[in-house]
Order: C-alpha cells, then structure tokens, then sequence
C-alpha cells in the first residue's frame, strides 16, 4: 500500500507541450508512471514524444480515463487549469506551478468545496510512491520503497531528507510535497490522516517551515491521533521577522509562525523535533531502533 | 510589495474612502504654499515604507506656512529611525502635506489574508493607533473580526456590524460602512496582502476618515496590477536584493559573516539554520532556483561578495534534475568569469554537492584550479564554512 498514488494511478499533463510539462512528463514515464497523455487548449489532436494531446481536460478524461493531473501551467492560467480538472472530476490534480496570486488559489478553494477532487500544491515537487509512481518534478532515483512516509512544504529540502533516509536503509511508502504557498490543496492534516490509515507506513518525516500555522495544527492532530514515531524539523529558525523567506508563505508576521513556537508545538505532541536539518534520517533510524 | 502612505491614501481614495486633502512634496517651499492653502495649519509626514514614523519623529503638526517649511526641511533628507528599519535608519525623500483635522476618536480598520481560514480577513477595533499585534495578545475580545466571502465581497449586514461593533450608529455608522466596504474593495481588486487603516479617525463632526492607510501587494499578481506595480520605490528597498531579483535570484540580506548560495528556499533556510547551530551567523538567505544554471551562480557570486560582511562562502545544491556535475561546471566557470572581469573570489568557498552525478561533481571541483573546500553533507558543510571564518 501506499497513498494517493500507486500502481492505479493514470496520469496526465497539463501544459505537456511546454518545455518543463513535456521534460516532467517524460521524467515521469521514464520511472515507470503510466502517462497516458496531455492537454494543452488549442493543441488537441497532436502527438508529442509518443503522448496524445487533447484541447481540454474533460476530452482527456472521457477518452483516456486519467484519475490524477500534474499541472505546469503558467501562474496567470494555472487557477483556471485547477477548476478545469475539478471540474472534469480528476480525483488527484497536483500543481507545480510556482507564483500563482493569493486571491486566485483563495477563489480555487472556494470552487473546490463541495467537488471530490483533491488537490495538491501549488508550489510544490509533486508526490512518489517509489518503485510505484512518481507525479512531480523529484529526482526519483534517491527514493528507495519502504515505510517512511514524508511531508513537506519545500522541494529540495524534502529531497535532502530522502537522501538521508535512503542512505541510513530506511525507505520511503510516499513521498509529498505540499507546497510552500500560503493557500494550498492540501494540508499537513490531511496527508497524517492519510498515513495513519497506510499499512505502508511505519513512521513519518515532516518537514515544516517558518509562516502560518499549519505545523501546530499539524501537531495537535499528531498527539490526538498518530501514534507511529515522527521526526519533525523546522526550516528558518534564523529568518528575520517580516520578511518572506523565497516561498510566498514562508514569512514571519506579527510574531507568528515563528520556527521556535513550531518546534514547541511539535515536541509537546511527541514528536521527535531536530534542530539541525542534517540529522532527520539518523534520528528516525535511532527512534526505530535500527 | 510596498508603497508609500500617499500612494495607499490615492488608491483608496479611487475606491471611495474619504482620506485627508494633502499632496506630496519633496520641497520646503512648496510645504509652506500648500500648508497656506489648508489655511494656514498642516501635518507634515515623513514618507518612507517602514511602520513607526510618528515616533521616531518624522511626523510633526505645522500651525504656520513658514512652520510648515521649517518642518518639511528638517524631515526631508533626514535618515529616520524606526523599530522597523533597522539602526541606520531609512532616508526620507518625500513628505506629504495634509490639513489638519480635528481628532475625536481613532480606531483601528485593517484587511489581511486569514490563512487558516483561507479568505480575506476584515478586523476593526476601538484601539486606534496601536499595533494590531499588541491588541491581540492583551485584548483579543477587543477585535471585531468578518471573514470575507473571496466570491461576494464584504455583505452589507458586515459592514454595519463592523460599525455598530465600534458603538456607531446614524450618520457617523453610515460612514463606516461605506469605508468599510471600500477597504475591502480595494483589497480584492489590486491583489492587496495587506490594507491597514490605523488610525481610521472620527473628526468633532462625526465625519470619517482615513488618517494613516497601509498596503502591501502579493508580489505575484503585479503581472495584472500594472498600475500598482509602477508604484515601486526602489529606493525604499535593499539595492543587492533589488539588483537580486532583476536576475530572478531570491536574496535577502542578513548581518552574519557566511554568505550562501543554495538550490530551494526550503533548502537554503535550512542552511542558515546549520550554520547557526555551529556557531556562525548567516550574511545572506538566497537561492538559486531550482537548476542552479551556470548564469543563476554567476550572479549569485557577484551579489554575495558584494556585502562586504562576507568572510566565506557556503554552497549547497542538492542535484535533483539538475545534474551535479553540470552544476559543478557552472561554480567553476562562474568563479573563472569572476576572475577574468578582474573581481576573482578571495574568500574561502565550501563546497557541499549532493544528488545525481555526485561522485563526477566532486572531481570537476577537485580539478579546478580554484581551492574549494569540498564537504560531503550539511553538517560538515557548515563545520568547514566556520571554520574557514577563523583561518
């Protein structure tokens, strides 16, 4: 087992015949995905690398039966790329789209109540089940399958904690990245109760970063609710207040959102919380006993 | 992004809002000519974009033409001292010039995004003048607060439970909701992060205004918010970050002596962290983006060594798709242009390279005939880096 995508899982593309949407999804391919095509409005009825191309995501869905969507479409487009998959009822659409403005993904969620898809991101690598499935942008070949699953709100931080899992023996049921944005699809909560329902998944590495308050709500739910070992870390302990650290929600306001407050949330729910961002891979192994 | 108070009280003003007369000067004369127009009393505002300028002195009650010239020439040109703009203070440019009115109660009227909640925030209060920051940790009952619905907008019976909340009723209420809804509409449709009215102000008459207005833009709209990006003060901004984001690089800069470049700003924060931990102090957040080309490092290098603070440099790319050994070229390449535009690297550089290719991106920095200092992983990474500071 794992979740939200595996073996089942039919993908397409949106944006595939842009430069990054074409590369991504022959990534994807390559790892063994099943990429079944891609939509790019106006380019229906074409052919790239060997994936069809339709007009529109309803035309993909009925002819190619996808269940989840990766998006690369431009930020001022990619809000109406969503509510296009929402629509056509895509029950996964993952957005990597970074620079989409706050009021669009505020009108998205609102259009997303009510309707079955998930979403998640935006901003953000995507999601991988090694040795399964990979939607996103990752470098699949430092994940190994195993019982870790991990979270995160960064890209290339969450890899760092692949890495290290990967090379202390401990791999990994799913990997997701939630995205760095301030308004996403889907939330710390969210994935955790997916884990906790995974018989895949024997412990959880959550990467949080400074801004909002995802992380302590994260942590209530983990001490009311998980009881498998999670290692916590929380990136921009040393970040100025009020400025927005890269990700458009990694910011410090009005003293909150502080790294410090996070870990204290973190630890008082049980999580095992590092300070330093090298030691997430060793510390699971030690509270594993391995 | 930020504007100026003016800029905020102009775009308030299109949506409706009744804001003082005034006009912006970067001239003494030209203060104590309007001043005389407003008959002969005025304030006279210090316009820089940090919060806190009435105390540090750069907001001042004229009551003569000539008082108001004295004023304006003593705060313009002034470097004004803050608690937001750090010890060196921030040179005022402009003042504005308004009428002075009479203040009967000042309030607190302020939009933001409820992140939790994922809509608009509206938030009121009856204490004017304070941080709302400082009325929620001592009087959180005192805030009234609406969430905004991001498909309808504020709703009429919103407004006037903002006003009847704030103990209004009759005319003076009237204005409050009219203001209220203004607020809102200006948030919603220039893609605003943040509009604050502090004070929103009840002259003797019971007439409203906005005394002092505030708004921040989410950077990532300005693609359809022409007008409100051609607001951009340059000058208010740190001029390495400005020339930082002509090259699509995130730099912000810090006080410490470790200058960094790192791949992911998830990444690089945590890089900031591990120095820290090891006893050191960041000079700089920064990231490359996600490929880490051999341009994107180029620049990198130039803005980082352009903060003199800087005593060494730390590096950390976690190849993902972006192959090391490409990105090993880039460093090395990068540091060689340095060299040949006559400005080489002098300060010791660590090197940690992790991720597809690594072992061929280690030999590429080995045969450089640049000296890097090449760690295997973030701890040693950082060890080296502060070490490096002491030799």
């Amino acid at each position: 087992m794992s979740i939200l995508v595996g073996e089942s899982t039919r993908l397409i593309v949106q944006g595939i015949t842009g430069r990054e949407g074409l590369f991504h999804a022959m990534g994807c391919r390559d790892y063994g995905t099943e990429v079944v095509g891609g939509v790019t409005p106006g380019k229906g009825g074409s052919t790239v690398e060997g994936f069809p191309v339709w007009d529109s995501v309803e035309r993909a869905r009925r002819v190619s039966g996808c269940n989840a969507t990766l998006i690369f479409v431009p930020p001022p487009f990619a809000a109406d790329a969503i509510m296009e998959a929402a629509d056509a009822g895509v029950e996964l659409i993952v957005c990597i789209t970074e620079g989409i403005p706050v009021q669009d993904m505020v009108r998205v969620k609102a259009f997303l109540r009510g309707r079955d898809s998930r979403l998640l991101g935006p901003n953000c690598p995507g999601l991988i089940t090694p040795g399964q499935a990979k939607v996103g942008i990752m470098p699949g070949h430092i994940h190994e399958p195993g019982n870790v699953g991990v979270i995160s709100r960064s890209g290339t931080l969450t890899y760092e904690a692949v890495w290290q899992l990967t090379n202390e023996g401990l791999g990994q049921s799913t990997c997701v990245g939630i995205g760095g944005d301030p308004v996403n699809g889907t939330s710390f909560i969210d994935v955790l109760r997916l884990f906790a329902g995974d018989d895949a998944t024997e412990a959880v590495v959550l990467i949080g970063e400074i801004g909002g308050t995802a992380e302590e709500e994260a942590a209530a739910w983990i001490g009311e609710h998980l009881d498998i070992p999670v290692v916590g870390f929380i990136a921009g302990a040393t970040a100025p207040p009020g400025r927005r650290m890269g990700h458009a929600g990694a910011i410090v306001a009005g003293g909150k959102g502080t790294a410090a407050e996070k870990k204290a949330a973190l630890s008082a729910a049980g999580v095992l919380v590092v300070d330093s961002p090298a030691e997430m891979g060793a510390r699971l192994s030690e509270a594993l006993g391995r | 992004m930020k504007i100026h108070e003016f800029q905020a009280k102009g775009i308030l003003r299109r949506f409706g809002a009744r804001v003082p007369q005034g006009k912006v000067v970067d001239d003494p004369g030209e203060a104590a000519r309007i001043c005389e127009d407003f008959g002969g009393r005025c304030v006279v505002k210090a316009q820089i974009h940090a919060g806190g300028r009435g105390k540090g002195g750069g907001v001042k009650v004229a009551s003569s033409p000539s008082e108001a010239e004295r004023l304006a020439g003593e705060i313009l040109g002034m470097q004004l001292v803050t608690h937001q703009t750090g010890p060196e203070g921030q040179q005022v440019r402009q003042v504005l010039i308004e009428e002075a009115l009479e203040i009967d109660r000042e309030l607190y009227l302020g939009v933001t995004l409820d992140r939790a909640a994922e809509r608009p925030l509206l938030m009121a209060s009856r204490a004017g003048g304070m941080d709302i920051e400082e009325v929620a940790q001592t009087d959180p009952d005192a805030i009234l607060r609406e969430l905004i619905d991001p498909l309808l907008g504020v709703l009429p019976f919103q407004c006037r439970r903002i006003a009847s909340g704030l103990g209004f009723e009759g005319g003076t209420a009237r204005q409050i909701q009219s203001i209220v809804s203004s607020v809102v509409a200006a948030y919603l449709e220039t893609d605003a992060s943040l509009v604050e009215i502090n004070p929103l102000m009840v002259d003797s008459k019971g007439d409203v205004y906005a005394l002092d207005a505030k708004m921040n833009f989410d950077d990532n709209a300005m693609f359809r918010q022409r007008d409100v990006a051609e607001l951009r003060d340059v000058h208010e901004e740190n001029p390495l970050e400005v020339e930082a984001s002509e090259h699509g690089i995130s730099y912000i800069k810090l006080d410490g002596s470790i200058g960094c470049m790192v791949n992911g700003a998830g990444l690089a924060m945590a890089t900031m962290d591990i120095i820290k931990l090891y006893g050191a102090e960041p000079a700089n957040f920064l990231d490359v983006g996600g490929s880490a080309s051999q341009e994107a490092v180029a620049s990198a290098f130039r803005i980082i060594l352009s903060d003199p603070a800087v005593k060494a440099v730390l590096i950390n790319i976690f190849g993902g798709i972006a192959r090391t050994d490409r990105i090993a070229r880039g460093v090395v390449a990068a540091i060689d242009e340095l060299a040949a535009e006559g400005t080489p690297v002098e300060v010791p550089v660590v090197v940690r390279l992790e991720g597809t290719n690594v072992e061929e991106g280690r030999e590429v920095l080995e045969r450089a005939d640049f000296d890097f200092l090449v760690a295997d992983g973030m701890a040693s990474a950082a060890e080296r880096a502060v070490e490096a500071l002491g030799g």
